[in-house]
């Protein structure tokens, strides 16, 4: 097993025919790229199989993986560009930025979580629920940063937009997460 | 935590994307000890500091999302049935490339040379070509015959094959693909 071993070491194992090593970067990532995907697709199920299908992407095109950036930043890459085809398959709207439906979805199919959270009153599951509302493209940004580990530039990259226009963009998913945690979640708010 | 939207209706907005800047350790040296010097004397600037600050630690030990138990060992059943890919570089011939780029250079070159030909480089009383050149008539080179009906159709020709060409890749792809599916 690979685990002791860097990115870039279990990339050349497996480049150089042993397979098996590559279960090692799945078990590494394999918590980012599904909670990236589901922040994203807002589906366990389909999150589920999106994030299968970034791995095997990931595989097969591994011999293009050239270290120019980190291995993350090009798994990310193909996460988002996963994502974005599924979601245009399924025909939902993921560029608008205050697109209610989005968020109306989003809510319902949080509803279970919002009930355990009154129980568990965690702030921690409320951030993640307020993350759940938000739109696909502000979820993932904020992932990216906190949870992915990736700079403003690496972000940029994974996304393909400037850097500049990353870090616009962070600040105004930010500024939408503080306003779902008040409209959805006022007295989780207050209790903090 | 304190109420998230602060009283200050004005400026509110570069208050927080400042301290953001801050947070994230991206502002510039000069803009860390201005920002410092106002957490030490404003108090609006402290309560936004804090909140943002939370929010942030929030966000940073939030929790990741695991999948199914299966999940690793679907992965690996799945690409035990692939082969990884050529990578991209390997498998674009660069004679092709080079073939590409040598025939575009040779028509470039090919029409400067036919344009220069048609001109009258003959020197006159005064013998210089620098002065010739303001006389040099561009529109009397003739390119007509390059362009003839029977140039453009040949052109047309090979891009309609081309396409055709083309076409047929791309179905054939599909066809492949719907063949796996089945």
């Amino acid at each position: 097993m690979s685990t002791g071993l860097n990115d870039n070491e279990i990339i050349s194992q497996v480049l150089a025919g042993d397979h098996q090593a590559y279960a090692g970067l799945v078990n590494r990532y394999q918590n980012y790229v599904f909670t990236l995907t589901l922040r994203i697709v807002k589906n366990r199920e389909d999150a589920e199989e999106v994030a299968q299908d970034v791995f095997i992407k990931a595989y097969k095109y591994l011999a293009d993986f050239r270290g120019a950036s980190k291995f993350t930043t090009w798994l990310y890459t193909i996460v988002n560009n996963t994502c974005i085809s599924f979601l245009r398959k399924k025909k939902l709207e993921i560029h608008s930025l205050d697109n209610e439906k989005v968020f109306e979805a989003a809510d319902n199919q949080d509803s279970g979580m919002r009930a355990n959270l009154v129980e568990q009153k965690s702030k921690l599951a409320m951030v993640t629920n307020a993350i759940s509302m938000l739109n696909p493209d502000d979820a993932a940004i904020i992932t990216l940063f906190y949870k992915a580990e990736q700079s403003l530039e690496e972000i940029a990259e994974v996304l393909s937009i400037e850097a500049n226009t990353a870090k616009v963009r962070l600040y105004r998913a930010r500024t939408r997460l503080k306003e779902k945690m008040e409209t959805h979640f006022a007295a989780e708010v207050k209790d903090l | 935590m304190e109420e998230i939207n602060g009283n200050s209706p004005l400026g509110d907005g570069d208050i927080e994307e400042r301290l953001w800047n801050y947070i994230d350790g991206v502002s510039s040296g000069e803009e860390r000890s201005v920002i410092e010097k106002l957490l030490q004397t404003d108090a609006e600037w402290r309560s936004k500091y804090g909140e943002l600050l939370e929010v942030s630690e929030l966000l940073i030990s939030s929790e990741l999302e695991s999948p199914s138990m299966r999940f690793s060992k679907n992965v690996m059943e799945e690409i035990s049935k692939l082969h990884i890919a050529p990578a991209t570089k390997s498998y674009i011939n660069k004679r092709i490339i080079w073939g590409l780029a040598f025939f575009f250079i040779a028509m470039v070159v090919g029409f400067l040379i036919y344009g220069f030909g048609q001109m009258d480089w003959s020197a006159d009383s005064e013998g210089t070509i620098s002065k010739n050149i303001n006389k040099i008539d561009l529109n009397k080179l003739d390119f007509s015959k390059f362009f003839s009906n029977t140039w453009v159709n040949a052109f047309m020709m090979i891009n309609v094959v081309l396409g055709l060409f083309l076409l047929d890749n791309y179905f054939s792809a599909k066809r492949k693909e719907f063949r796996k599916r089945a």
